[in-house]
């Protein structure tokens, strides 16, 4: 698993690659938890094109983040949601608790 | 190491006897409790599966259950120690044909790890907003039948899934 950060604007994009498991999911937590609460930008976009596994325990990093996100008003975004992950999100009931954009450029235009 | 991968070996034969079901070893992998292997395994369970004869989205859930049922195991049972013996034994279900008895994949987790709590066997209520408890979730809805048994110091987690039934 590999993960980045880019500024965009006023905007945060984590982009991930790779397998979130037990294996990488504390990193990606601690990454998004990092950048939403001590960074404290107004929108942090995750994508999450290139991801080819995620399991519960980064489906659990991606509540975290959202939940941190709520506590302070920021908006967590999720964009590139490919087969792997949309399925396990949908297997979750969470598809329609997260805001999910297909592009990049969507989520950094979207308004509340 | 050695002495414990020879006794749950041991004990998983002896469950596998004792349920009585035809099978077939296809695999069997040994690991040490460091979640830097379930790569590894998530490969070797999806070529299995497809082997087997699952369809694409079936390996998918295939897969997913075994990593999961592996990740209770590195973080419940051993608590994040990665040092500590798994076994796994993919076998194979209705080998010899026998009229009405359905084939598909039958797999054994065994760890030596403390007996788990039976009442937290039960996967999290779907929808909430909670981090962590899906595992079990997607377990009981990838597979067909899943069960837990402690015998001596090892627990046994025995996960079935059977393959589509042939339409007339």
């Amino acid at each position: 698993m590999q993960i980045s950060i880019r500024r965009v604007d006023n905007a945060t994009i984590v982009d991930v690659s790779g397998d979130i498991d037990l294996a990488s999911s504390p990193e990606v937590r601690k990454v998004l938890l990092h950048e939403v609460r001590d960074n404290r930008k107004p929108r942090v976009v995750m994508n999450l094109s290139a991801v080819r596994y995620i399991d519960s325990s980064g489906v659990a990093s991606l509540v975290e983040g959202l939940k941190a996100s709520r506590d302070i008003g920021s908006r967590f975004i999720l964009v590139g949601l490919n087969g792997p992950a949309r399925e396990v999100l949908q297997l979750s009931r969470l598809v329609k608790v997260f805001e999910i954009y297909n592009t990049e450029v969507e989520a950094l235009a979207a308004r509340v | 190491m050695r002495d414990h991968d020879t006794k749950i070996g041991v004990l998983a034969g002896v469950l596998a006897r004792s349920v009585g079901l035809n099978r077939d070893l296809l695999l069997k992998i040994e690991l040490l409790s460091d979640p830097k292997w379930l790569y590894v395994v998530r490969g070797a369970v999806e070529r299995l599966a497809e082997t087997v004869g699952f369809a694409a989205a079936e390996c998918r859930s295939v897969v997913r259950a075994v990593d999961e049922a592996l990740t209770n195991v590195m973080r419940h049972c051993y608590c994040g120690r990665l040092d500590q013996p798994i076994e796994l034994s993919f076998r194979w279900l209705g080998g010899h044909s026998k009229a009405g008895q359905k084939k598909g994949l039958e797999i054994l987790l065994c760890d030596r790890g403390p007996a788990v709590d039976k009442s937290k066997l039960h996967p999290k209520t779907s929808g909430e907003l909670q981090p962590g408890g899906l595992g079990l979730q997607f377990i009981r809805e990838a597979m067909d039948s899943v069960g837990y048994k402690r015998v001596g110091h090892t627990n046994l987690l025995r996960l079935v899934k059977y393959l589509p039934s042939e339409k007339p």
